[in-house]
């Protein structure tokens, strides 16, 4: 009788103390940590393709497949965003109707910085993109601010992000329950499945990059912003951030959200972040 | 024989109410289901392509007198916000078996 109770109360024991491990499991995950988030999103990458440099992964396919790299290296020679990152260094240094141009906008002139975009504008309460903050300069100038998925704006991007080549993705989070709610929101974007296909943006860009759907071959989602604006054979012109995430969502069938929604925004910042570390090498170029 | 005449009839009047034409009043009720459900996807911020595409496809047909066709692509396009629905739904947790950790 005595051992039958002393059983019953170790079973009792270990599932109190099952309960108590297992909630604070729930309070852990439910922490946000962008700090571990990047380590292990990276760790994920580069055990994935240990072969791959660290800093090859902004490449996008590139890094994947040795051939298309020899094809895109011969390319570069001659690359295609070539024309968009002329005109968009003319627009740049252009004055605007009272005389200012983009350069008062930014800090040091907007030269280096792209790097440091997106980041958390604490006085707004929310991320704030670069291609945000040249409509924003645009329009704080008098000017009618630009489509965020065509040209000009892939030009202007493409120029900003050139002369940021080489440095390493520098995004901030700052100590505010916003901010680490922003960074959350876009994890969850980026992993949510959407659409009649069921993908998410990680069914292709984790679970799949280096395989091909159907004629391309996807890229990791590791640094795959470093390399923006882009130069897309398929779209025979230049594209910017917003014109990704949109393409996206509309391949999985999902109706798209309107260019720099809160969603977009957000799941900007978390891949930018995770991505902190790997050099810029936009403007680039992607078949 | 005639047992199995007889049973052939009342299969085909069995039939017969759901095999008429539908009419405005059928195409009406069945865009207004699907418009709802429509509505309640975007809401989610899960709107579907292909249910936009089968709501407009119901209103042309309907636009052209063809409300069989009307009703079909109604009832499609409230089939398809129903499972982006469900989607928007489980997702708010599912995503998390996805995350890198």
């Amino acid at each position: 009788m005595k051992q039958r109770a002393t059983v019953l109360l170790g079973s009792a024991l270990g599932a109190l103390a099952a309960l108590v491990f297992a909630a604070t499991r729930v309070v852990a995950a439910d922490t946000v940590d962008p700090a571990a988030d990047a380590k292990a999103f990276q760790n994920f990458f580069f055990q994935k393709f240990p072969t791959v440099k660290h800093e090859d992964f902004v490449n996008g396919p590139y890094s994947m497949n040795e051939d298309m790299k020899r094809q895109w290296r011969e390319k570069e020679e001659f690359p295609p965003y070539e024309f968009s990152l002329d005109a968009g260094k003319e627009m740049f240094s252009t004055p605007f109707k009272n005389g200012k141009t983009y350069a008062d906008c930014f800090p040091n002139g907007g030269i280096g910085i792209r790097q440091n975009y997106p980041y958390f504008d604490e006085k707004e309460g929310k991320v704030v993109t670069l291609e945000l903050a040249l409509n924003r300069c645009r329009e704080a100038n008098g000017e009618a601010p630009y489509s965020y998925v065509k040209d000009e704006m892939a030009s202007l991007t493409a120029y900003m992000a050139f002369t940021s080549r080489g440095k390493p993705m520098d995004i901030k989070i700052p100590d505010d329950p916003r901010a680490l709610a922003a960074f959350e929101n876009g994890k969850r974007y980026f992993y949510t499945r959407r659409g009649q296909m069921n993908f998410s943006c990680a069914s292709c860009h984790v679970q799949s990059p280096g395989e091909r759907i159907r004629a391309e071959t996807l890229a990791p989602a590791l640094g795959i912003l470093n390399a923006m604006p882009i130069y897309r054979s398929e779209w025979s012109g230049m594209g910017t951030i917003s014109r990704r995430f949109v393409t996206c969502n509309s391949q999985t069938r999902a109706v798209p959200l309107e260019p720099q929604s809160d969603e977009y925004r957000d799941v900007e910042y978390f891949l930018s972040y995770v991505a902190n570390g790997l050099p810029i090498s936009g403007p680039g170029a992607r078949p | 024989m005639k047992r199995s005449l007889a049973l052939a009839m009342l299969l085909v009047s069995s039939l017969a109410p759901s095999a008429r034409a539908a009419n405005e009043a059928d195409y009406k009720a069945a865009y207004a289901a699907a418009e709802a459900a429509s509505k309640e996807a975007a809401g989610m911020r899960n709107q579907w392509t292909v249910t936009v595409s089968a709501l407009a496809a119901a209103k042309k047909a309907a636009d052209g007198g063809d409300f069989d066709r009307a009703v079909a692509a109604a009832r499609e396009a409230e089939a398809l916000a129903k499972a982006s629905i469900f989607q928007a739904t489980s997702e708010k947790d599912a995503w998390k078996a996805m995350e890198i950790r």
